[in-house]
């Protein structure tokens, strides 16, 4: 993606994206919801149309041959849209004929879908009766039917249990270790630093920072910060100190980091020294404040 | 993997699109059925034996078998129409099935084509219903009437298509209201169905040649009671205008909504 911009009225909801992801990795959209994550990931599909730039997926232009890309690609959306009322078995088979499996191999997909997403003993039950991690097996196992070498996952483990998460991620892993190529997007930064290969970090419609996860906080957070906790007319008071004197800082609710703590030594105010994190980039990047 | 031709309705997205439609229905025939074929049957009893006391013969022929002829467009308006407008709508707004299907490669024309043929299948099946029950009235079964479902599949194509544009129109099951009474209950009123336009004002007929409805009635009773080839072609032409405008409408819309 090369200059990508989309527009609904006067909301610049994608302003200037410039996205490449390299095949055969786990690369993650990072963003503040309302950073553009969605949008991009519509643009990819063919389903929002850019206002500028040039979009290619696998070697098709897009939109003009989105259906190309999109044959070759899988998508597992931020929010359910599964046939709700139909069984297991009939929703995945009913996608294997969207993406155009010849009936010969229809049987062995979906087959191969139900026990990725573990729901072999639910086959026949309706899809609205399954848990709502099941119905997210389920929805990612439909992404995944006609074996794509892109698999698009928008937010793929917001509001799900943390033991569920814990096994999507495992899926995911899998996925990239196969050699399916994974965009994801999510706004839960533990979620890109342990899956995502490269993370290129969104905020109002464009990427200001791109590059893996350890890369990124060494040259945006350094290698150690300190967390200085006080009251917070102090905070404010340090802040605009640390201003002043160059040194980098981002808020944390009720402390103040100051990020390249190692090489500020001196400088830095007593605190509590920790390893730096994909979330001091975040912050820093992105704004103290989600609008 | 067959090879793909962006931009051209397709044969193997139709199908699935169809095979969808198909499935969906499996799980709710009953329902469907009971609806599309009992609220026909009601109205045709309902008006055979309350006017059929006042009125006994129109245009030469026994009322009963007069409405239960223009009942089958009744019961293909029906049929098509309401299942395409809610079903379109909720797929769209609340299902959002139609997301799933347009991230595959599957087109908005493709799923406007689809899923009027199919309905329109099914409409023009129900609406052999009437006919039916027309025969345990005396209607004498005519080599011709071989043709109704054909009409009536031609004619629901056209109102399924009418209600996909119905459905891109609106944001909620709410909105339908302007069309419901606006639109679809106008056009079942004056078609022919219960009363024969002969006898109205000149206006009103010539506006009743916009009413595809009356073209599918004129046909239906062509098939029982004689047909009139050169005024039959010209009910066909009418209907398959209508349907293709009906369908342009739906994809131009729908494309609008879905593809933003």
């Amino acid at each position: 993606m090369h200059g990508v911009v989309k527009r609904f009225g006067d909301v610049v909801a994608v302003n200037g994206l410039e996205l490449e992801v390299p095949a055969g990795l786990c690369y993650g959209l990072l963003g503040p919801n309302g950073a553009g994550k969605s949008t991009t990931m519509r643009i990819l599909t063919g389903q929002a149309l850019p206002d500028g730039g040039d979009i290619d997926v696998l070697g098709h232009r897009l939109p003009r041959e989105s259906k190309l890309a999109r044959a070759r690609m899988g998508v597992c959306p931020q929010e359910s849209n599964l046939d709700v009322d139909l069984g297991v078995r009939d929703v995945l088979d009913v996608f294997a004929r969207m993406y155009r499996i010849p009936s010969p191999a229809r049987r062995d997909a979906v087959d191969r879908a139900l026990a990725l997403a573990g729901l072999e003993h639910r086959a026949r039950d309706r899809a609205v009766t399954l848990s709502g991690g099941m119905q997210r097996r389920l929805l990612i196992a439909r992404a995944l039917i006609h074996e794509p070498e892109i698999v698009l996952l928008d937010e793929p483990t917001v509001g799900l249990d943390p033991q569920i998460r814990q096994e999507l991620w495992s899926l995911i892993v899998g996925l990239r270790d196969q050699g399916t190529t994974v965009l994801m997007s999510t706004h839960y930064i533990e979620e890109a630093e342990r899956l995502a290969d490269r993370v290129a970090i969104v905020s109002a419609g464009r990427v200001v920072a791109e590059g893996s996860p350890s890369e990124l906080i060494r040259t945006h957070a350094g290698r150690e910060v300190v967390d200085v906790h006080a009251s917070a007319a102090r905070l404010s008071d340090l802040r605009a100190r640390a201003a002043a004197d160059g040194l980098p800082t981002r808020r944390s609710g009720p402390a103040l980091t100051y990020l390249h703590a190692e090489s500020r030594d001196g400088r830095v105010p007593d605190g509590v020294r920790r390893s730096a994190t994909l979330e001091d980039v975040f912050v820093r990047l992105t704004g103290d404040y989600v609008e | 993997m067959s090879a793909f031709r962006p931009g051209r309705v397709e044969a193997p997205a139709l199908a699935a699109v169809w095979v969808r439609e198909w499935t969906v229905f499996k799980y709710y025939w009953r329902t469907r059925t009971f609806a599309a074929i009992v609220e026909p049957v009601i109205t045709l009893l309902a008006f055979g034996f309350g006017f059929g006391k006042l009125v006994s013969h129109v245009e030469g022929i026994p009322y009963i078998q007069f409405v239960g002829t223009g009942a089958v467009a009744t019961a293909v308006l029906f049929s098509a129409v309401f299942s395409s407008m809610f079903d379109a709508l909720y797929k769209r707004r609340y299902q959002r099935v139609y997301d799933a299907m347009l991230a595959a490669p599957v087109d908005v024309d493709e799923i406007v084509t689809g899923e009027s043929l199919f309905l329109g299948v099914r409409a023009g099946l129900y609406g052999v219903a009437p006919l039916l029950v027309a025969f345990c009235f005396g209607l004498r079964p005519e080599p011709a009437m071989v043709l109704v479902p054909f009409i009536g599949v031609l004619t629901g194509i056209g109102f399924a298509a009418l209600g996909m544009w119905f459905a891109a129109m609106v944001s909620t099951y709410d909105g339908f209201s302007y069309m419901i009474s606006g639109v679809i209950t106008p056009l079942f009123l004056v078609a022919g169905t219960f009363f024969p336009l002969t006898r109205m004002p000149q206006w009103l007929r010539s506006l009743a040649q916009l009413n595809p409805l009356y073209h599918c009635v004129e046909l239906v009773r062509h098939c029982a009671f004689g047909l009139d080839p050169a005024a039959d072609v010209v009910h066909v032409a009418a209907l398959c205008a209508f349907a293709l405008v009906a369908w342009g409408l739906a994809v131009w819309r729908s494309r609008a909504r879905l593809i933003v």
